[in-house]
């Protein structure tokens, strides 16, 4: 997965707000992950996190705040080019039911970035064999795991060479046995360079894994720094509490 | 006479119908089947245009969209194509003629449209909103998504509802008799109708009956067999047993599948 490295860039959220009608659902959150660095997002449900990341990709657009990839603001970019530059995956997948594992992957790459067809299957082969599934390119989707499963949808992100990843919860619709295949690949990723962000209830990942952990709470983060320094020496009452519950 | 006797001679005289039947053969059969195949084709394209505009985030597309599904469902079909054939046929005359035929098949195609948008737009909206996200996360655009993603899922879906529908039009095609079509245009229904009115025996509408039973009964089949195999996929493959424990050491050594051909 060296090939990622070369691209991956520096990313920036600057107090982004966003409502949906009366509920504030974003109050201000900023976050920060250096150019391939993994930063894991934690934090109560209903705090915010999925809807931060989506303001990443602009699947939401925020309705104040700032969003930089590099340095430079995203949100005057045309957000079809910007998705391309950043891949996502989902809790639930959301891998296309009626196409093989293969077309999955490829119809971006041929729709997108015009590749043709035998050189999109290639680029797919490649991607499915980094995450294990080289034998797995004509199954449908509903005939795998659901471990398998997201390791497609990770190489469908990745077959984009996105320069940001984003993850929102990828286990948590795992069967407990499943979960570690996954975050198998999601570390191979942190560690070849891929600038991250990671949505996740997984503490021992987020400890081992992530360069900077952020606690969000009510739509700010409240807390944020190295693995050691927020699980070990939490400052915020709400994070201390937060974590007493969930380790 | 025996009741019995007459009523098997009215319904089944079997000289009345193989005098009707090489007429039906040559002139019902491919009347009915141009009708209903150019309305069921032209039906469909209009019935995805509604779809799509009944779900759009524009009011100006989703209002007119809905108004002429209300109207066109809600009218009988005699009704409308009456209306369009009768009412159109100056504006007809000036593009094809006093030819009565493409009005005939105007006004079915825009009866089936209304149906045929509604099925199809709730199987686009049956699916689900997270397939969208996942195509624009991509990089789709909103029309990208839904011509790629969302609407090949969402027809799949209602396949079935979709030829019911179709099964109707192929009936529906003998109201087009109300435009007085000249005797080459006849579809089956009016044939048989016409062979009863001068001969008084109604066999030969028996005969078309039957012929419409030949072309309805396969496709009420089909659509049970689409059914049962969009349910099961294509192969009833089992799930992989030893799914995933293995982050398996990669590449095709590891993993001899249908790569290693």
């Amino acid at each position: 997965m060296s090939t990622v490295t070369a691209t991956s860039v520096s990313l920036a959220v600057r107090d982004v707000h966003l409502a949906f009608g009366a509920h504030q659902v974003l109050r201000g959150a900023d976050l920060d992950v250096a150019r391939g660095a993994t930063a894991c997002v934690i934090g109560p449900s209903g705090s915010g996190k999925s809807t931060l990341l989506r303001t990443i990709n602009r699947l939401i657009e925020p309705d104040r705040g700032d969003v930089l990839l590099d340095g430079r603001s995203v949100l005057g970019d045309d957000p079809d080019a910007l998705r391309q530059r950043i891949g996502m995956v989902f809790q639930q997948f959301n891998l296309f039911p009626h196409m093989t594992v293969l077309r999955n992957i490829t119809l971006a790459l041929r729709k997108l970035k015009k590749l043709g067809e035998d050189e999109a299957a290639q680029v797919a082969r490649e991607q499915l064999d980094l995450v294990g599934l080289a034998g797995k390119a004509d199954a449908r989707p509903a005939h795998l795991s659901g471990g398998q499963q997201q390791r497609v949808a990770i190489a469908r992100a990745l077959a984009l060479r996105p320069q940001v990843m984003l993850f929102d919860e990828a286990t948590s619709a795992l069967d407990p046995e499943l979960v570690k295949g996954v975050l198998g690949v999601m570390a191979d990723l942190s560690a070849a360079g891929m600038t991250m962000v990671v949505v996740t209830h997984e503490m021992g990942f987020a400890r081992e894994v992530a360069d900077t952990v952020a606690f969000m709470d009510a739509g700010v983060v409240l807390e944020s720094g190295e693995p050691a320094a927020v699980f070990e020496a939490p400052e915020h009452p709400r994070l201390r509490r937060f974590l007493s519950q969930v380790l | 006479m025996d009741p019995l006797r007459t009523l098997w001679e009215t319904f089944f005289d079997w000289d009345a119908m193989r005098e009707a039947l090489p007429e039906m053969l040559t002139v019902g059969l491919p009347n009915t089947l141009i009708l209903a195949v150019s309305a069921a084709l032209l039906g469909s394209v209009l019935g995805m245009l509604l779809a799509v505009a009944g779900i759009s985030r524009t009011r100006w597309l989703r209002w007119p969209a809905r108004v002429y599904t209300d109207v066109f469902r809600g009218l009988p079909a005699a009704a409308t194509i009456l209306l369009i054939g009768v009412g159109l046929a100056p504006l007809g005359m000036q593009v094809w003629g006093p030819n009565p035929y493409p009005l005939g098949i105007l006004a079915l195609s825009l009866i089936a449209a209304a149906y045929i948008g509604e099925i199809f737009r709730s199987g686009i909206q049956s699916v689900e909103a997270a397939q969208l996200e996942g195509a624009r996360a991509l990089g789709f655009s909103w029309g990208e998504a839904m011509r790629l993603v969302i609407v090949p899922q969402g027809v799949r879906r209602v396949l079935p509802a979709w030829v019911n529908q179709l099964i109707a039009l192929i009936k529906d095609s003998s109201l087009v008799y109300f435009l007085g079509l000249v005797a080459s245009e006849r579809e089956l229904f009016r044939i048989g109708q016409d062979y009863a009115a001068t001969t008084g025996n109604e066999s030969a509408l028996l005969l078309a009956g039957l012929f419409y039973l030949v072309l309805t009964v396969p496709l009420t089949h089909a659509v049970n067999w689409i059914d049962r195999r969009l349910r099961q996929g294509r192969t009833v493959a089992l799930p992989d047993p030893d799914l995933d424990l293995d982050l398996a050491p990669a590449g095709p050594a590891a993993l001899p599948g249908k790569d290693a051909r």
